[in-house]
């Protein structure tokens, strides 16, 4: 993939500094109120992202390294400036929403960060892509968490109000900023590890200790089954081979009296319990 | 030497008592409440009871259900959250709040912490201040024999004067099982003769805050006027919350010390929550202190915890 590309779905997707990297909590919490809010700020913050982030790596070889975060600081806080003063000129209602937010993204932990740990080691060009991705990112979530803040809250959507709906009040309160980011952050994980049990496990062979530790899910469990206490039972037809000895290594335990040949599916998970520890 | 001893691990010490016993002690206890509650309110307060406990019956169930978890439904604790919660809402309150309010309980405060004993505050208290939170209006009209009436404390504060024997039988706004004073010591009464709760917490707690609010009455020129005290205490859920929430086993504290400490804070955040100098903020308070107290409980048993024998012993010359 191209490396610029690349630079933009890993901002938004593989390290969104919201939903996986949980940077920037403190906008992320407080101005995320309503959609609107969010976008805007997202957006405030992915402008200076890209300013800074391009004006750091053109700068990358000539700042002392000794000085380099107050230096980083110093363009950081040039471009806030700007965008300070453009936001009130031209959307007094925003910048007065967002309040002091706008100032406090001088010290932005996703700006500082990517400077750090990006733009300073890297050409012009990716730095810039980096940065719209990241900033990008950054709006998605904001805008997420504010859209259903809003919906919830307020009852209403990018401010268009939802007729008969009793808003349930919490959710615009801090409270409910916490509730939120926690409910999307389960739920994109939850997705995630779907998606990565899908993606590693496309053979079609079964794992013969249980069914629990295969996540081959395209079998839909049918194949095999452990039934009762003691025996595997392979419902397609197929009796399944009996579990390998030597992909289980069953830690020689003498004090625990073993009563059946084949273990039942709790005792085997206890033991990889123990195999792990 | 014909007899086998039964040879064991640890616990070796064992009692009869199960989370089903003692939840049905509690709901037994919270029965004189519940009733008075109903005298009061009328039907409209039966109807939100047995919603708020299906509801959260129902969603304990469910929860447990669909994550493929064990159901524990028939250990009764999810009947004394909703039992709980109904009798900290007002009888007015629309069902499908009370609904809301139960769902939360459950799956976010108790069964997203890990179900029962793992949670890390009261989940009927959470789901109140949920409530409170999110429909400030609904949760704050008091309706009182189809008048809409301010609460005693509320009355105290704007200063009026309350009739203490009324608060103390119950014949007052509030919320469904706050009002009733002699009702919930009833309650406490059976769960103290059961050895169900400890009388460390309710003593420190009622005890601190009697303390505070006889000294603020000396202070403030009333001079120790036992009418104000004691509305003070009958009012607001203090009883309620003394007996039945911050006794509750999950989020108080085990050792015998920190019970104390934890009962006497939650005196002194209840007496600054009401701040009855201030006329600006609300009457009552029990609900956040005692949330407060909840999220204060590991710090107080760390401090508390029992040295065991040998190990940290205090140094003699």
């Amino acid at each position: 993939m191209n490396r610029n590309v690349e630079r933009i779905r890993n901002g938004i997707v593989t390290e969104n500094p919201t939903f996986v990297q949980i940077l920037g909590m403190c906008p992320t919490l407080a101005v995320t109120t309503s959609a609107v809010n969010g976008l805007g700020m997202g957006l405030s913050t992915t402008v200076i992202l890209i300013m800074s982030n391009l004006m750091i790596s053109a700068l990358r070889n000539v700042i002392p390294n000794r000085v380099r975060i107050p230096a980083y600081i110093v363009i950081v806080a040039a471009f806030v400036t700007i965008i300070d003063f453009l936001l009130q000129a031209f959307l007094p209602d925003l910048s007065e929403s967002l309040g002091g937010y706008i100032k406090l993204i001088v010290v932005n932990c996703i700006i500082l960060g990517r400077a750090e740990s990006y733009a300073s080691k890297n050409p012009v060009v990716p730095s810039v892509f980096d940065g719209v991705g990241m900033g990008l990112g950054f709006t998605v979530g904001l805008t997420a968490i504010g859209l259903v803040r809003e919906l919830l809250g307020a009852g209403a959507v990018f401010g268009f109000a939802i007729p008969g709906y009793q808003p349930v009040g919490i959710f615009v309160l801090s409270p409910g900023a916490f509730l939120v980011l926690a409910f999307l952050i389960a739920f994109l994980n939850y997705r995630k590890q779907k998606k990565k049990q899908k993606a590693e496990l496309s053979d079609t062979v079964c794992r013969t200790e249980d069914c629990r530790h295969c996540g081959n899910t395209s079998c839909g469990g049918r194949f095999f089954d452990f039934d009762g206490e003691t025996d595997v039972v392979g419902r397609v037809g197929q009796k399944p081979a009996a579990p390998e000895t030597d992909r289980v290594q069953k830690p020689e335990q003498p004090a625990e009296p073993k009563t059946d040949q084949v273990q039942t599916v709790e005792e085997q998970q206890e033991q990889e319990g123990q195999k792990d520890e | 030497m014909t007899e086998l001893k039964k040879i064991s691990s640890s616990p070796h010490v064992r009692h009869e008592d199960s989370t089903t016993g003692i939840m049905l002690d509690v709901i037994i206890a919270l029965l004189p409440a519940a009733i008075m509650g109903i005298y009061n309110f009328g039907i409209s307060a039966f109807i939100l009871i047995l919603v708020c406990i299906a509801s959260c019956v129902a969603s304990e169930w469910a929860f447990q259900y669909f994550m493929k978890r064990r159901v524990t439904i028939s250990d009764c604790s999810a009947i004394v959250t909703g039992l709980l919660l109904a009798l900290n809402l007002p009888a007015s309150l629309p069902w499908w709040m009370a609904v809301l309010g139960s769902v939360f309980a459950i799956v976010l405060v108790k069964q997203l912490f890990g179900g029962i004993g793992q949670n890390f505050m009261n989940p009927a208290l959470a789901a109140r201040c949920f409530l409170l939170l999110s429909f400030a209006k609904p949760m704050t009209t008091f309706v009182y024999d189809a008048v809409t009436t301010a609460t005693p404390l509320a009355v105290l504060k704007a200063g009026g004067q309350v009739d203490v024997l009324r608060m103390f039988m119950g014949s007052t706004a509030g919320t469904i099982g706050e009002t009733s004073a002699a009702a919930l010591l009833i309650g406490g009464a059976y769960l103290l003769f059961r050895r169900v709760i400890d009388i460390r917490i309710p003593a420190a707690y009622i005890g601190t805050f009697t303390i505070c609010i006889a000294i603020y009455a000396m202070a403030s020129g009333r001079g120790l006027d036992i009418a104000f005290i004691t509305a003070h205490l009958c009012g607001g859920g203090l009883m309620l919350g003394a007996i039945f929430m911050a006794t509750d086993y999950v989020t108080s504290p085990i050792t015998a010390k920190g019970r104390l400490i934890y009962g006497v804070l939650l005196g002194l955040l209840t007496f600054i929550l009401r701040s009855p100098w201030n006329p600006a903020t609300a009457a009552e308070g029990v609900s956040y202190s005692i949330l407060c107290g909840n999220l204060l409980v590991p710090v107080i048993e760390r401090f508390t915890a029992p040295k065991a024998f040998g190990k940290g012993a205090e140094k003699h010359e």
